[in-house]
């Protein structure tokens, strides 16, 4: 016989604590839109703070590589092969965290990397969205033929492995620079976002506001772009934020499988390439551009899971 | 139900067509020749070059040659020939898909058994310490990609400890697949993790939940049945969506622990430019996709009774 008072209680202090968590919620004084109020939430979020904190630093280290390093990053010589270990006191210096194989400082190519990761993972996202957003819209708000058409193009695109169609597309070209790699990843990438699209505008589509305005005789595109596209922005925006690391770590896996990036371009993904065949000499090659790209990659995760707890209250 | 699968399947067909066409097209347009790659740098005479291109069907328009190769799979199962070692290619296919099977098992087990339950601990706990720090792991592996995470491993498990061999030898033990399959799982677990976790935390609130507790059932009950079966949705769509991935997904892992299977072919085949190779895996996996994706569906209306199909 179990214990019934006791199991019930357990279960009724698991059903509390969610509501705990949300009395503890601030109190709204007045009415906020929903982009205010989420606004709101999040300048009180930590996880927001320190990845909107660590963003804004490693977009200034990829505007000014210049402020952070003097040394160059192609530049070696190789009375410095292999050489050393991080030096504290050393911070900022281009010898600091060692030399790479061929005597170029391994912290001036960190920092040089951030630039190309960082263009990826922006571009190749405000791609992804317009485009996949235009298509789910229209998917979603007109229904019938055209989302039938869109869907099946959307699906056919899905059905293609990301990884693989990425490597595919990258190897038609000799000269794989920064746009190939962005054009190449927003080509298979868009689906996600349509996909998203198009369920959140189905939602909206049905609310009163639509029909208010469609009832006063404004036009399909004033409802689109007044009405419905800032109503059903959250969770692109949403998948947006997260997908960016995911570009990111695409790009570095892609350079690493020598079809992405490659040499002269300074990439975080062309250096774990080439430290990998150097692995047992020397793992601080490794070590520091996997660091970066992994605390780049979190920054953008956070930031989008601070948005979206922001957006959508219910998922906290 | 029976209607609902009826046009699913229907809808399958287009897709089915367009997903392979694409890949066709891609594959196809690769520069180079796989025929004279035969012949490395010494090159052979233009005739011969001719002949195997003729042989191959590889100097047809390329609508007839997509045509061609759709008749052979869809009537005798056969996805042509790979060029450099003129076998058929569901023989390679045959010998290289079992072993990502294996990895694929093994990494789709991991993922469910620790995704969910970590899912489970931190869905009941929401908002405590446990939760707190499943949440934080679960961000720290997302963030690490798959070929940094698989070097560390290797690092730290095979040449500073010497636990596991660095490489996975021709016989592909189970045993030596565990290190791989968690490199592979690890993501994926960490994104079933969060799914469970979130799903389990909003039905926590829900009032059947609330009836469930009221009327006194016993705790297993609540949790394993009423909550459970409630919460998995999310989780089952993404792991459906998951199986495809973690065969094409393998590329990566397979090169770092020297596995020959799917992955390392298909780094092969694009390299090579192995159209027929590459369109080969690539159907299969389409298939694998369309399959799965279907079974999910009809999976929910066995998890959300509310759930009916027209």
């Amino acid at each position: 016989m179990p214990d019934v008072t006791k199991t019930a209680a357990v279960a009724e202090e698991a059903v509390d604590a969610p509501s705990v968590v949300e009395a503890a919620a601030p109190k709204q004084e007045k009415a906020r839109s929903l982009w205010g109020d989420a606004w709101h939430d999040l300048r009180r979020n930590p996880y927001f703070l320190v990845s909107a904190v660590l963003i804004l630093f490693l977009l200034t280290v990829a505007a000014f590589p210049g402020l952070f390093t003097s040394a160059s990053p192609t530049v070696g010589d190789l009375v410095n092969h292999y050489l050393g270990k991080p030096e504290l006191a050393h911070i900022g210096q281009a010898d600091w965290l060692g030399y790479d194989g061929q005597g170029r400082s391994v912290y001036a190519r960190m920092i040089h990397g951030t630039r190309a990761s960082i263009i990826v993972g922006i571009c190749v996202t405000a791609i992804v969205t317009v485009v996949g957003g235009l298509m789910g819209m229209l998917a979603g708000y007109f229904g019938g033929v055209m989302d039938a058409i869109l869907s099946r193009v959307t699906d056919i695109f899905f059905g293609i492995p990301f990884l693989l169609g990425a490597m595919v597309v990258l190897q038609s070209f000799t000269e794989r620079t920064v746009w190939v790699v962005v054009g190449a990843l927003a080509f298979l990438g868009w689906t996600q976002m349509a996909r998203v699209m198009r369920g959140a505008v189905i939602t909206v589509k049905q609310a009163d506001y639509v029909h208010a305005a469609k009832a006063l005789g404004a036009g399909t595109s004033r409802i689109l772009f007044k009405h419905i596209l800032p109503n059903a922005m959250a969770p692109v925006i949403v998948v947006a934020t997260i997908a960016l690391g995911g570009y990111i770590s695409a790009e570095a896996t892609l350079s690493y499988l020598g079809l992405g990036l490659a040499a002269p371009t300074v990439s975080w993904g062309v250096d774990v390439s080439t430290a990998v065949d150097q692995i047992r000499v020397a793992p601080h090659i490794l070590l520091w551009p996997s660091i970066m790209l992994s605390v780049t990659i979190l920054a953008f995760i956070m930031l989008g899971e601070a948005v979206r707890n922001a957006l959508d209250p219910k998922m906290r | 139900m029976g209607r609902y699968v009826a046009r699913r399947l229907l809808q399958m067909i287009p897709v089915f067509f367009g997903t392979t066409l694409l890949i066709f097209l891609m594959v196809y347009s690769l520069p180079g020749d796989p025929v004279a790659g035969l012949f490395g740098d010494k090159g052979a005479s233009p005739a011969t070059i001719e002949a195997i291109r003729h042989k191959l069907g590889l100097d047809l328009p390329l609508y007839e040659q997509y045509w061609n190769y759709m008749k052979g799979i869809i009537l005798h199962f056969d996805f042509g020939t790979q060029i450099r070692n003129d076998r058929p290619v569901t023989e390679v296919l045959g010998e290289a898909f079992p072993v990502t099977l294996q990895l694929a098992t093994l990494a789709f087990a991991f993922e469910l058994i620790f995704g969910i339950g970590l899912g489970i601990i931190g869905g009941l706990k929401a908002g405590k310490l446990a939760d707190n720090a499943i949440l934080i792991f679960t961000l720290l592996i997302i963030s690490i990609p798959v070929f940094v995470l698989g070097f560390f491993i290797k690092m730290v498990f095979a040449d500073n400890l010497g636990w596991i061999a660095p490489n996975v030898s021709n016989e592909q033990l189970w045993s030596e697949m565990i290190a791989p399959a968690v490199v592979l799982g690890g993501l994926s677990l960490a994104y079933v993790a969060r799914l469970t976790r979130t799903s389990m935390a909003e039905n926590l609130r829900a009032d059947y939940m609330r009836t469930a507790v009221a009327k006194g059932l016993p705790k297993r009950r609540i949790i394993g049945v009423h909550l459970m079966r409630n919460s998995m949705i999310p989780v089952v769509t993404f792991l459906g969506t998951d199986i495809g991935a973690l065969m094409g997904g393998a590329v990566v892992t397979e090169k770092i622990f020297n596995i020959k299977g799917v992955g390392g072919l298909i780094a092969e085949s694009i390299s090579r430019r192995e159209g027929s190779t590459l369109v080969g895996l690539v159907t299969i996996l389409v298939i694998v996709y369309l399959v799965t994706s279907l079974l999910i569906d009809l999976l929910y209306a066995v998890l959300d009774p509310r759930i009916r199909y027209a």
